[in-house]
C-alpha cells in the first residue's frame, strides 16, 4: 500500500467515497479504500493538501468527516468530524499553521484548532458554492456563491470581509444580472482574483482598485462553468462548463485562446500544475485526463470507474522516472557522434567542395543530407 | 553528369508507358457510358473467375480446406472500449447498487409513466403516444398544454410518477424524446427515428393486452450503456406476466437503440412465431444529464459531440 501510494502523483476523489491515486508514469490507478465499508454518505466533496510537503492528503465527505490520509504510508490516519451531513456538502478545505479551515454550503467557515475544541466561525452568507485559500497568504480565504457575490475574508478578523465584490451595472434592459459565482481563484504576485460563474462569465476583481465591481469580464459559451485554475506561467486561465468544454482564456483581453477536447461530461475537478504545463481535469464521465497546455493535446486518460469529484495535482514531475532521463542522454550523445563522422568526412575534399559543405554543415544534420554531401564529393 | 545513387530512387521502379486513360478522360456521354458499361462487365467477369478458381481449390482440398474467413464488419472490428463493464467488478456493483435506481432494483418502487408531448401536437405523435401507453403498462397520457417541464415535475413527483416521457414533434413527426426518471434521477434525451405506427406494420397480430411483458437489452455493454439498460428497464414492472406472451425488445447496435414490441408463441421446444405489434421506433441518446430536466443549468454526464465521434469509425459509446 505505501509503495503504491508513494508513486502517485494525482489524487482524485469519486462519488462512491473511494480516493484514487493514479501514477501517470506508470499508467495505473489505485483504490485506497476498504471494500467492506463504502457508502454513498461517504461521497468525497473535496480534497486539498495536508501540509505544504504535499505528504497528507485531506479528504471531505458529505456526512461531515474529514479524513487524512498520508501518502508515505498509503492509509489513512486521522478522522475529524467537522460538522454534520445537515449542514451542507464541503465546499472548500484548506489548512493554515495547525488550523483547518472547513466552508459548507450553508455559509459557515469554520477554523478548527488542532487541540481545542471551539472553531471560530464565520458566516459568509448562504448557498456558498467554494471556498479557497490564497496561497501566499495563508490566512485569506475567498467565498462565493449564488446569489452571494465574492468576499474575501481575513481570518484573524472573522467579522467583515476584507473586500466583498458588487454585482455589475443593470443589463441594456435594465435589470439587475444574476449572479452565480461557482469557482475562484488568487492570482499569484498580486491581489486579484478571479472568478467563474455559473452565467457563463469569467471576472477578474481587484480589491487594490477602487472598484469593487469586477475590473474585466470574458464570456465563454453557453453553459455553467464549473471549475477554474490558473496555468503556471501565463496570465491566462482554465475553465470548464458542464458539458464538457475546457478553454483557455486570456486574461489580458478576455478573449478565448482555444479550446481543450475530449471530454464528454460536466467538469468537476480540474487543476493545473505548479510548475509544467498541464493540466488535469476529472468529471462526470469517469475519466481523469491530463492535457498539455502548449499544443492542447490529450497526455493521459485513465478510466476510473466512478464518476469524479475533486483532483489534486502534486507538485513533483507528473512523469519523472530513471529510464527517460538516461534516454535524453543517450540521444544527445548520438547526435554528437553523427557531427564528428561528417567533420571526418568533410577534411578529406578538396577547398572548393569544404566551402561548398561548410554552408551546408549548418543546415540539420540528417541521414539523408549525409549522402546529399557524399554526391556533390563524387563530382 | 550526375549520377542517381540506388539509395536515393524515389520513383517507382516500374511504370506504364504510355500512361493509360480513365473512362472519365472521354468528353461523349453515350461513348463514356459505353466504355464504363464494359469496364464493369470486364470486372464482374473477372470477379467471378477469381470465386470460381478459389471454390474449385476448396473443392479439390476437401477436408484440409482452410476455415470460411468471416467477413469484417464495423460490430466485428469495434474499437476495445475502456469503460466495458466486467460483470466482478465490486466498484462498478456499488455504483450501480446506489445509484438513482435502486429504489426500483431494490423493488421499493413501481414504475409509473407520464407521456406527453411537446406543445400542440400533431395525429402521428398523439397516435403514437397512445400506442405507447398501450405497450408500458402503467402509463398515463397527458396533453402539454404548454406547460413548462420544470413546473411539471415537482406535480409528478407528489403523485408518485417515476417517470416523464416528452415526445419532442417537428413538423407533424415525433423526432426528439426526454425521458426523465422522477425523484431525481437521470434525465436522457434522445433523437427517435423511423417511427412506424400499428397500421403501418406488416402481418401484425391483435392489438396488445394488458399483461407486462417481458424485457429484452440487447449489447449495452459499456458503463453508459449499462445507465441506459437500467433506464429502460426500470419503465417496465418487475415481474413480467409470461402468459400475455409479450416482449419489448431494446437491441442497441452502433449506438442506435431499436425499439420492438412482439408476441411470441413457442410452436415446440426448439421454433418459436413471433408477431409484431405496437410501434417500432429507433433511438439515439444524445446526452444524458445528472437529475431533472434542467437543460440549461443541469449537469451532464455524456453529451453525444458530433465531430469527436467522427473521429474514428469504428469507435461506440454505448
Amino acid at each position: 500500500m505505501a509503495d503504491k501510494s508513494q508513486v502517485c502523483s494525482v489524487w482524485v476523489g469519486s462519488e462512491t467515497g473511494i480516493l484514487k491515486g493514479v501514477s501517470l508514469s506508470k499508467k495505473q490507478a489505485f483504490n485506497f479504500c476498504e471494500m467492506s465499508c463504502l457508502s454513498r454518505d461517504q461521497e468525497v466533496c473535496v480534497l486539498g493538501w495536508g501540509d505544504e510537503h504535499e505528504t497528507e492528503v485531506l479528504v471531505g465527505s458529505v456526512n461531515g468527516t474529514v479524513k487524512t490520509f498520508s501518502t508515505e504510508k498509503g492509509i489513512f490516519t486521522e478522522t475529524r468530524q467537522c460538522g454534520e451531513s445537515t449542514q451542507g456538502r464541503f465546499t472548500g478545505i484548506a489548512v493554515t499553521d495547525s488550523a483547518l479551515i472547513t466552508c459548507v454550503e450553508t455559509g459557515l467557515l469554520r477554523v478548527w484548532k488542532e487541540g481545542s475544541t471551539d472553531t471560530v466561525e464565520i458566516n459568509a452568507g448562504t448557498n456558498v458554492c467554494r471556498m479557497r485559500q490564497n496561497p501566499s497568504q495563508r490566512n485569506q480565504v475567498a467565498t462565493g456563491g449564488k446569489e452571494n457575490g465574492l468576499k474575501v475574508w481575513d481570518l484573524e478578523r472573522p467579522e467583515t470581509p476584507i473586500f466583498t465584490s458588487k454585482n455589475v451595472r443593470n443589463d441594456w434592459l435594465d435589470m439587475r444580472v444574476p449572479e452565480w459565482v461557482r469557482d475562484m481563484s488568487f492570482i499569484p504576485d498580486s491581489d486579484k482574483i478571479v472568478t467563474c460563474t455559473g452565467h457563463h462569465q469569467v471576472r477578474v476583481y481587484d480589491p487594490a482598485s477602487p472598484q469593487r465591481r469586477p475590473v474585466l469580464e470574458a464570456h465563454f459559451g453557453e453553459y455553467p462553468l464549473t471549475a477554474l485554475s490558473l496555468p503556471a506561467n501565463q496570465d491566462s486561465v482554465v475553465v470548464g462548463n458542464t458539458h464538457g468544454e475546457l478553454a483557455i482564456l486570456d486574461l489580458r483581453k478576455g478573449l478565448v485562446r482555444g479550446c481543450l477536447k475530449g471530454l464528454a461530461g460536466g467538469v468537476r475537478g480540474l487543476q493545473c500544475h505548479p510548475s509544467l504545463p498541464l493540466v488535469a481535469t476529472c468529471g462526470l464521465d469517469r475519466f481523469l485526463r491530463v492535457h498539455s497546455l502548449e499544443d492542447r493535446s490529450l497526455q493521459h486518460k485513465v478510466y476510473l470507474k466512478s464518476r469524479l469529484n475533486c483532483v489534486l495535482l502534486s507538485s513533483k514531475d507528473l512523469e519523472l522516472s530513471s529510464s527517460a532521463v538516461t534516454g535524453d542522454v543517450e540521444e544527445v550523445k548520438e547526435e554528437g557522434g553523427e557531427v564528428d563522422e561528417v567533420w571526418d568526412t568533410m577534411e578529406m575534399i578538396n577547398d572548393q567542395a569544404k566551402k561548398r559543405a561548410t554552408d551546408e554543415e549548418e543546415a540539420i544534420v540528417t541521414g539523408v543530407e549525409k549522402t546529399m554531401k557524399k554526391r556533390k564529393v563524387v563530382k | 553528369h550526375l549520377q542517381d545513387p540506388p539509395e536515393h530512387v524515389d520513383a517507382p521502379a516500374e511504370f506504364s508507358f504510355p500512361p493509360t486513360f480513365s473512362v472519365s478522360e472521354i468528353k461523349n456521354k453515350q461513348r463514356r457510358h459505353l466504355m464504363f458499361m464494359k469496364l464493369k462487365q470486364e470486372k464482374r467477369k473477372q470477379k467471378v473467375a477469381i470465386k470460381k478458381k478459389k471454390k474449385k481449390e476448396r473443392d479439390a482440398l476437401g477436408d484440409k480446406a482452410p476455415p470460411k474467413e468471416v467477413p469484417k464488419t464495423i460490430e466485428n472490428q469495434r474499437v476495445y472500449d475502456e469503460t466495458t463493464v466486467n460483470p466482478e467488478d465490486e466498484e462498478v456493483a456499488f455504483d450501480e447498487g446506489t445509484d438513482e435506481f435502486s429504489a426500483y432494483f431494490n423493488r421499493l418502487t413501481n414504475p409509473k409513466v407520464l407521456i406527453t408531448t411537446s406543445d400542440r401536437p400533431r395525429g402521428r405523435t398523439v397516435r403514437f403516444c397512445n400506442q405507447l401507453a398501450t405497450v408500458i403498462p402503467d402509463a398515463h397520457v397527458y396533453y402539454r398544454r404548454g406547460l413548462a417541464l420544470k413546473k411539471v415535475i415537482p406535480q409528478c413527483i407528489a403523485r408518485g410518477f417515476t417517470y416523464l416521457m416528452v415526445i419532442n414533434e417537428d413538423r407533424k413527426v415525433p423526432n426528439g424524446m426526454v425521458l426523465c426518471h422522477l425523484p431525481d434521477g437521470p434525465t436522457a434525451h434522445f433523437k427517435v427515428s423511423s417511427v412506424r405506427l400499428r397500421k403501418e406494420m406488416k402481418r401484425r397480430g391483435k392489438d396488445p393486452t394488458e399483461h407486462s411483458p417481458e424485457v429484452i437489452l440487447n449489447n449495452f455493454t459499456t458503463r453508459l450503456g449499462h445507465s441506459m439498460g437500467r433506464l429502460f428497464a426500470a419503465l417496465f414492472p418487475h415481474d413480467p406476466q409470461f402468459v400475455g406472451r409479450q416482449v419489448a425488445t431494446f437491441h442497441n447496435q452502433r449506438d442506435f437503440i431499436f425499439f420492438r414490441f412482439h408476441r411470441y408463441i413457442f410452436k415446440n421446444e426448439k421454433r418459436v412465431g413471433i408477431q409484431e405489434l405496437g410501434p417500432r421506433f429507433t433511438l439515439k441518446l444524445r446526452s444524458l444529464q445528472k437529475g431533472t430536466f434542467d437543460s440549461k443549468f443541469g449537469e451532464y454526464e455524456w453529451v453525444l459531440k458530433r465531430h469527436e465521434n467522427d473521429v474514428c469509425r469504428r469507435r461506440f459509446n454505448l
